[in-house]
């Protein structure tokens, strides 16, 4: 009969060379299986005197414990080493750059749209759009601008045929709606107007907003309101604003708006043109006489409206230099805004 | 208009600094545009008396002078040609600094030897004062002038000149006495008025006048002025003024009648008496007529237009340009002098018509005022008379319809109502008297005016409102907290905003961009040769002559222009109208349009650079159907279009209609354009895009999913499309999901044909399916890919 403290030793030093989890259980199959070493000793047993079977039975037991314990204590390790080696080995550079596809971008002419868009609907205002190649009654007299009036000469106007041009400013859209609806109104026109006209300041087309508030008892200090508030909440600034008598045949009274320039603080700088006044927009009370070629009774309702250039304050807003650029669609200089 | 500042402060002089009235010009509506100082800075420049003239010993060209300055006499060498003994001159005297421009150091007058000879000093012209860009000679000085006096005194050179930028209706400002009113309105200042002494009549000759116009030509007044002498030079104070006003001397007869217009912006012409004959008619012109003007070009008349005729010919077209052949000249003994009031509605829009822009016709296209005929004739006959001599004869008129005086009713209470503001009824009729309205009538609710006869923008009660606002200041006027809505809006929620569908194509890495809407007509047919373009009548350049069709060609130049700044990938799209041009109308849909070039993906570490092709951007477009919860409504279907590849284009259609299209660039046109890369377009109608199912939720299946793949032989002609679709109508009414997974064609396939992989699953809403069910589905499935396309099951 084998000694079972040399089995023990024997079996303890073959468990702590055990490599792997596999051939850990051949060893407790070899040990403590139904054929194993230890459990044929403790069959072996019988062939003892019966005094020496209690003692001997129990070395057995103990030393089957022992190698149970072992082996079990070998297993919680061997797990740990192989998760730990797989932990290493899929080790990655978390720092490489993520596999996507790539960043697209808005226009900063959209941008700025949707920003003034946003602004004028949390106070309830509709967004209006209308055709660019225009009728000459929508764009001109409609709006109180007759064939002979001086003021056409200020729009530069690009005509398609004899009665239809392309429209000089957003303004033919609030005609439309105005003609379409009844009282009050409250809405903006965002859109493409062109002018025969370019220079480093001009582009013969560009983007306008236009906004129109029809209702009772509208007045100018409403209108002051409204412009002073919007530029303040576009720009994110408390700036000072001013307006200047002006004249526009569709509004009475007419103003031009200036407002603190936002790059200088009013000191004076380039962009200002060493004045300290950005002229951002245009506005007014809208004329009876536009008011009522659309129908709507002048002695009740009256209005205002108002209207600037989204590239001007683009300009303002994101620095851009040259107004061309807009147009150039150079990818380099648009994904500046993603 | 551009304006001396001394030369207003002589009508009304507020005590303001430069800058602060031009702040006060444009914070009362009449915008500065821009000043400037009206010579250079210079100091040490008199009036110097040329009191000898020698040749230069050495030299051809340059004189030797002895100048005095009035205390001692300088040798000073000169090279300007009109030098001559006895002639007063601007002298800069030794240590004199002369700034030519502002950043620029000053320019001191050193002692000098000139080709041998010293010179002590300089003598001027008016180029080196800063007066004139060019002159080629000595600035002569009246014989008058102080000699030794400083030459900035004399010539009262601490002036600014302001260029205003009028808005149209303020025609009234187009003169001094209009500006100088408007000045003393602001400042609260009595304006001085005009004042002169009329010349005497000498002399009896007429020149009849007649006005066939009446409505066109309400006055016109005429004055015969004989043995002018047109040697005679303007006096410098009146060139000096008129320079200052942006015009040039030209002749003495010129520069009077500019001076009118720009003292009273009254417009006036001067007629060479002895080139008229008979009569002068105002009357329109009849068919046929020319007229060549003064400036040499000859104009076929049209006949709206208004003319000054004789009794044969016509001799100017009236309000604008005075004609050739009766023009003024260094003949002339006799003059005829015009001063006469055209209806703005008869000038408007007609200068322009012929594609010219007089200072007469822009004043009378604004209105001027019509009862200032006589006294303008007869400030320019004194002024006339003084400069050239001459015998002037009685004025004769003619009147035709002349406006009607207008007054406009005011209502107190509709000023607070307009502007929120509460006025007092002292303040308003002050503010409108010296504005130069007179009082009709005041009961103290209503006020009635009478508007003057200067201004032609004053019709209605807002007006009148918008004159005490201006004077008032707008920046002075109550704001409100704006206007909020009270009433909450609904928003549909079928409506997909664009704001939405642009989103989806930015995750998708696309660009917008925003190009013009007109493009190069033949770009335009290239690109689409079957569709008439919009043309304009006027376009600003050849290359933007027409309006786009399809926004395609604007997507293509922007790929070609970042193509060549080495942009190699590129996805962009933009969303806008195009302009069709459809049964002589002129059709205008909003669409939106995108363009893919380059890798699918941007370059990584872990990309393979796999190209884009046209699935890719069909993925794209999916996406954006997808949005609308009804992928089923739509349907993608061969077809050849326009500028696409034949081979590689689909046409899209919601429902059946055509909405758009889908493809590569056509591989010549391609190359045609200069493109580098393949690239892969879609443009679609965008209102079909906008409309989204509400979604309708529904149960959920308890019992499992059954899936099967199906892998048959086909013609590689059919079209996935027709066999999806005839799938879909075999495979019961409990199918879920209908994919293809696998296209294969080569080894093991037979030559055209192709290997289509199909996954279908299915699921039954209350059992379920049996092995029995999903085999019946599935032969019947084959055999309708059999009978319809002669398929097999792959083994």
């Amino acid at each position: 009969m084998a000694d079972p403290d040399s089995l023990l030793a024997e079996a303890l030093q073959a468990i702590e060379d055990s490599s792997d989890e596999k051939s850990l259980e051949s060893l407790r199959v070899h040990y403590l299986g139904k054929k194993g070493t230890l459990t044929a000793l403790l069959k072996s047993l019988g062939q003892l005197p019966p005094e020496e079977r209690p003692g001997a039975g129990e070395r057995i037991n103990i030393v089957k414990q022992q190698v149970q314990q072992a082996i079990e204590t070998r297993k919680t390790s061997l797990v740990e080493e192989s998760l730990n080696a797989q932990l290493s080995s899929e080790a990655i550079d978390v720092t490489l750059p993520g596999r996507r596809q790539s960043q697209g971008g808005l226009h900063p002419i959209t941008i700025t749209i949707d920003r003034i868009t946003s602004i004028f609907e949390t106070s309830g205002y509709d967004v209006a759009e209308g055709p660019e190649v225009e009728d000459d009654y929508h764009n001109f007299e409609a709006l109180n601008i007759p064939s002979h009036h001086p003021a056409r000469a200020m729009h530069d106007t690009f005509y398609v045929s004899p009665g239809s041009v392309l429209r000089t400013h957003t303004s033919p859209v609030q005609v439309r709606v105005m003609e379409g609806g009844e009282p009050p109104f409250r809405m903006i026109c965002p859109g493409r107007v062109y002018r025969c006209d370019s220079d480093l300041t001009h582009t013969p087309m560009f983007h306008q907003v236009e906004g129109l508030l029809i209702d009772e008892g509208v007045s100018f200090a409403d209108l002051k309101g409204t412009v002073i508030d919007f530029l303040h909440a576009y720009f994110e600034q408390d700036m000072p604003v001013r307006f200047r008598p002006s004249y526009f045949p569709f509004t009475e009274p007419s103003a031009e708006v200036d407002m603190g320039c936002v790059s200088c603080a009013g000191d004076g700088c380039r962009i200002c043109g060493h004045t300290g006044w950005l002229e951002v927009m245009g506005c007014g009370m809208v004329h009876p006489r536009v008011l009522d070629m659309s129908n709507i009774d002048s002695t009740k309702f009256n209005g205002f409206a108002f209207g600037m250039g989204v590239e001007r304050l683009a300009m303002l807003r994101y620095g851009v230099g040259d107004l061309r650029t807009y147009f150039e669609n150079d990818l380099r200089f648009l994904q500046q805004f993603n | 208009m551009i304006f001396s500042e001394q030369w207003l402060r002589e009508w009304v002089s507020p005590n303001l600094e430069t800058q602060e009235l031009i702040d006060e010009l444009t914070m009362a509506g009449l915008e500065v545009d821009g000043s400037s100082p009206v010579a250079r800075q210079f100091q040490g420049i008199v009036v110097g008396l040329i009191e000898t003239v020698e040749p230069h010993p050495d030299a051809d060209k340059l004189s030797l002078c002895s100048v005095s300055d009035g205390a001692e006499s300088f040798q000073v060498v000169c090279g300007a040609p009109n030098v001559r003994a006895g002639q007063k001159v601007p002298f800069a005297k030794l240590n004199a600094k002369i700034i030519e421009s502002t950043d620029a150091k000053p320019f001191k007058i050193k002692k000098a030897k000139i080709r041998g000879v010293e010179s002590n000093g300089m003598l001027c012209s008016s180029e080196e004062l800063g007066l004139e860009e060019k002159s080629d000679g000595l600035l002569e000085l009246p014989e008058q002038a102080e000699v030794g006096m400083d030459i900035r005194d004399y010539l009262q050179l601490d002036d600014t000149s302001i260029e205003l930028d009028l808005t149209p209706n303020r025609g009234d400002c187009l003169g001094m006495i209009g500006l100088a009113r408007e000045v003393g309105v602001i400042g609260r200042q009595d304006v001085k008025s005009l004042e002169f002494k009329p010349a005497s009549i000498s002399i009896e000759d007429k020149f009849e006048i007649k006005i066939t116009a009446q409505d066109a030509c309400p006055r016109y007044l005429g004055r015969v002025i004989r043995n002018i002498n047109l040697n005679s030079e303007s006096p410098l104070w009146m060139q000096e003024k008129l320079r200052r006003c942006g015009l040039r001397s030209i002749d003495p007869v010129v520069d009077v009648t500019n001076f009118v217009l720009m003292e009273l912006g009254q417009p006036m012409h001067a007629f060479d008496l002895a080139k008229l004959e008979g009569h002068i008619d105002v009357r329109l012109a009849t068919q046929d007529e020319k007229l060549e003007l003064l400036d040499g070009k000859e104009v076929e008349l049209t006949p709206d237009t208004l003319l000054i005729t004789d009794a044969r010919k016509p001799v100017a077209m009236a309000g604008i340009m005075g004609g050739m052949a009766t023009s003024v000249s260094d003949q002339t003994q006799d003059v005829f002098l015009e001063c006469a009031f055209f209806a703005p509605l008869a000038i408007a829009g007609k200068a322009r018509a012929y594609g010219m822009h007089t200072d007469a016709s822009h004043r009378y296209e604004r209105g001027v005022d019509y009862q200032l005929q006589q006294t303008a004739m007869e400030r320019a006959t004194q002024l006339l008379l003084d400069v050239c001599g001459g015998e002037a004869g009685p004025i004769t008129s003619a009147v035709g319809n002349l406006p009607e005086p207008v007054e406009v009713a005011l209502k107190y209470g509709s000023i607070n109502n307009l502007l929120g503001l509460e006025m007092e009824q002292v303040e308003v009729k002050d503010i409108l008297g010296r504005l130069g309205f007179a009082l009709a009538s005041d009961d103290g609710e209503v006020l009635t005016v009478s508007v003057p006869s200067f201004r032609f923008d004053v019709t209605i009660e807002a007006d009148l409102i918008e004159e005490l606002a201006r004077i008032y200041g707008y920046n002075k006027l109550p704001q409100t907290g704006g206007l909020g809505n009270q009433s909450l809006v609904s928003k549909p929620e079928s409506h997909i905003a664009l704001s939405q569908i642009r989103q989806q194509l930015v995750a998708q890495g696309y660009q917008e961009v925003v190009t013009y809407s007109f493009i190069e007509p033949s770009l335009a047919d290239t690109l689409f040769p079957e569709q008439p373009g919009v043309a304009l009548q006027n376009p600003i350049s050849v290359d933007m002559a027409v309006m786009r069709s399809s926004i395609l060609p604007g997507l293509l130049s922007t790929l070609k222009y970042n193509e060549n700044r080495q942009q190699d990938r590129i996805r962009i799209f933009e969303s806008g109208l195009v302009f069709k041009l459809k049964d002589n109308d002129i059709e205008q849909a909003p669409m939106l349009a995108g363009l893919i070039s380059g890798s699918k993906m941007p370059t990584n570490w872990s990309n393979n650079k796999d190209l884009s092709d046209f699935y890719d951007v069909k993925g794209n477009v999916e996406a954006l159907l997808s949005m609308g919860l009804e992928s089923e409504r739509y349907d993608f279907a061969p077809a050849e279009y326009a500028c696409f590849h034949s081979g590689q284009c689909a046409s899209l259609s919601k429902d059946g209609n055509i909405i758009g299209y889908i493809g590569a660039l056509h591989p010549a046109l391609q190359r045609k354009l200069g493109i580098t890369a393949s690239c892969y377009l879609f443009e679609l109608e965008l209102g079909p895009l906008q409309l989204r199912k509400l979604p309708a939720a529904s149960e959920l299946s308890k019992f499992p999913e059954v899936s099967r793949d199906l892998a048959i032989l086909i013609d590689d002609d059919c079209s996935s499309g027709e066999i999806l679709s005839n799938v879909r109508g075999n495979a019961g009414e409990y199918l879920t999901d209908l994919r293809i997974f696998d296209v294969y064609q080569g080894d093991g396939v037979a030559k055209n044909k192709k290997s289509i992989a199909l996954g279908l699953t299915w699921q039954h809403p209350s059992r379920t399916l049996s092995e029995d069910d999903v085999n019946t589905i599935i032969s019947n499935c084959v055999n309708g890919l059999q009978d319809k396309f002669n398929a097999n099951l792959r083994n």
